[in-house]
């Protein structure tokens, strides 16, 4: 089952722990919030997105299973 | 348009006794023997829409196999939800009847779309319906209460609806789902679905981070429907006459009529009824004509997307036509900006509107809505003192970059909606923002917005206080 990064953009306060722990899939934009590369991690890639998804101070980083297909509403 | 402005309603008077049975393919639909003021009492609802069907069936397996003949029938209609993303309302109930705990029901009246009344309409106007729509969507995904969500500023539909749910009190039988009203604050993003919820759970109006989506876990933790109050109108009238009839007006992609919201300077503004892929022009001709030339139209409201003058002759309102032009019907805005105003001005003042309705919880949509506004404000400013036009261009590609480092950024769909409304300003109006690059603000600059921007509250409690554990 392929994993991916995924943040909740409430919880992220731009530490930006994630791009240094994840430089692989992780950039930070001009305000410091994560920019996410969110095809399928590769093998390898996994052990060091679950390190930043534990690194980050407000857990607003997540490995997910599976594609969360679901957004939010019409607005 | 304000709130305080009473809409205009056009409809022809109530179908007589006779026509009943066999409903004929005509409009209106929603607003069928509307009373000349007020609103419908649950006699005459009864008189020109009939008794609600599927309420006679008390043994459980009974029950079931109603809902599921309902949410079969609302599939064939192929009826699309009304606030605005045109999702399949059958396949929403699916979810919620899928799920394993007891359901709630809510009626999306919120309306929080400054450009759009009709929502608030109808709960003025035909309470009776959009409630039965809610009661025949409990009975299809097995929901024991009803929660109508209307806007805190729509008094009068707040007072019918009051007034309907104590006319149906009385004669409910103890089998019918509790029907209860809650207001909501009336700023932009508290109808989106999460955000709702979260009111509801006593939480302020603001969107969630999912999942767990409504569908899964909200109100109170159980599974619930989300349902704009349009959506559930037309679904008690499909409960009623059946998938075929609502076919018979409509495009095959968008069956059925709509509700739509014109504003603008055409003689008599308001809420009307059309099918969907009916013409512009016909609505405009419906609402008396134009009372000037136009700019353009804004349609599916400030998420939606302009559509220069030049493109709306043979303008048809039907997702399939308005995809062409990179619109959508969305929530039935349609928005006429005159030949008087000044686009770049409106698109800047409306930038500001947005950004300043962020509910600020994500980083991008705070800090992006901010610079794009900005941004925008310094392309409606123009050139001035460069004349080689070097920072305008650098304003133009600064709002590409914002857009793209925005959009499917936040928890929600305001970010998206902000930059599909701004970038589609700028293409449709594309020689006014040129001629404002070269030459600054023109006279039309200092005129009175057109566009309707309320001052409307952010909720409370919306700034960032340290950290937070989801």
């Amino acid at each position: 089952m392929s994993q991916r990064v995924r943040v909740n953009p409430i919880a992220c306060e731009a530490h930006g722990m994630c791009a240094e722990l994840l430089p692989e899939r992780i950039t930070l934009d001009e305000w410091g919030y994560p920019l996410l590369d969110e095809q399928p991690l590769r093998a390898a890639e996994v052990e060091h997105a679950i390190r930043a998804a534990r690194a980050c101070p407000t857990f607003a980083l997540l490995v997910t299973r599976e594609r969360d297909a679901a957004r939010g509403g019409s607005r | 348009m304000n709130p305080a402005t009473a809409p205009t309603m056009q409809a022809p008077p109530a179908p007589s006794a006779a026509t009943r049975e066999q409903p004929a393919a005509a409009l209106p639909r929603l607003l069928a023997g509307i009373p000349a003021s007020g609103a419908m009492t649950l006699e005459d609802h009864l008189t020109v829409h009939g008794e609600m069907p599927l309420t006679g069936a008390h043994r459980r397996r009974q029950v079931r196999e109603q809902a599921a003949t309902l949410i079969d029938e609302v599939q064939r209609a192929g009826l699309l939800g009304h606030g605005g993303a045109a999702f399949p309302a059958a396949t929403k109930m699916r979810a919620v009847a899928s799920q394993r705990r007891r359901a709630i029901v809510v009626i999306n009246a919120a309306e929080g779309e400054p450009a759009s009344l009709k929502d608030r309409t109808l709960l003025e106007i035909v309470p009776h319906l959009v409630i039965d729509g809610g009661v025949l969507a409990a009975r299809a995904v097995s929901a024991d209460e009803v929660i109508v969500c209307a806007c805190e500023s729509a008094h009068a539909g707040i007072e019918a609806t009051t007034r309907a749910i104590a006319e149906r009190d009385q004669r409910a039988s103890s089998h019918a789902p509790k029907v209860r009203l809650t207001t909501v604050p009336c700023h932009y993003v508290a109808g989106q679905e999460t955000a709702l919820v979260s009111h509801l759970n006593g939480a302020p109006a603001r969107p969630t981070f999912t999942p767990p989506m409504p569908f899964q876990q909200g109100v109170a933790r159980r599974p619930t429907l989300v349902n704009n109050a349009e959506t559930l109108a037309h679904l008690a009238l499909i409960a009623r006459h059946g998938a075929s009839w609502f076919r018979q007006v409509g495009t095959p992609t968008q069956p059925g009529s709509a509700l739509v919201t014109l504003a603008g300077p055409v003689a008599r503004p308001g809420v009307y009824e059309i099918e969907h892929g009916a013409s512009l022009s016909s609505l405009v001709a419906a609402a008396g004509g134009a009372t000037a030339r136009l700019h353009g139209v804004l349609v599916g409201g400030y998420a939606g997307s302009w559509i220069g003058a030049e493109h709306l002759h043979g303008l048809a309102l039907s997702n399939e036509h308005l995809a062409a032009h990179g619109a959508t019907f969305g929530a039935g805005v349609v928005l006429a900006l005159s030949e008087l105003a000044c686009p770049v001005a409106e698109t800047a003042r409306l930038a500001r509107w947005l950004a300043g309705q962020s509910t600020r919880q994500c980083g991008p949509c705070v800090h992006g809505l901010d610079a794009l506004a900005t941004s925008v404000a310094q392309l409606a400013a123009g050139g001035g003192a460069d004349p080689e036009g070097v920072g305008q261009a650098q304003a133009a590609q600064r709002v590409d970059r914002l857009a793209s480092l925005v959009t499917r950024r936040g928890a929600c769909g305001h970010p998206d909606g902000a930059v599909s409304v701004i970038l589609s300003a700028m293409d449709a109006f594309q020689a006014q923002f040129a001629d404002h690059a070269r030459h600054g603000p023109c006279d039309a600059c200092a005129r009175p917005a057109e566009l309707p921007l309320p001052a409307r509250p952010v909720p409370s409690g919306s700034q960032r206080t340290g950290l937070r554990r989801q």
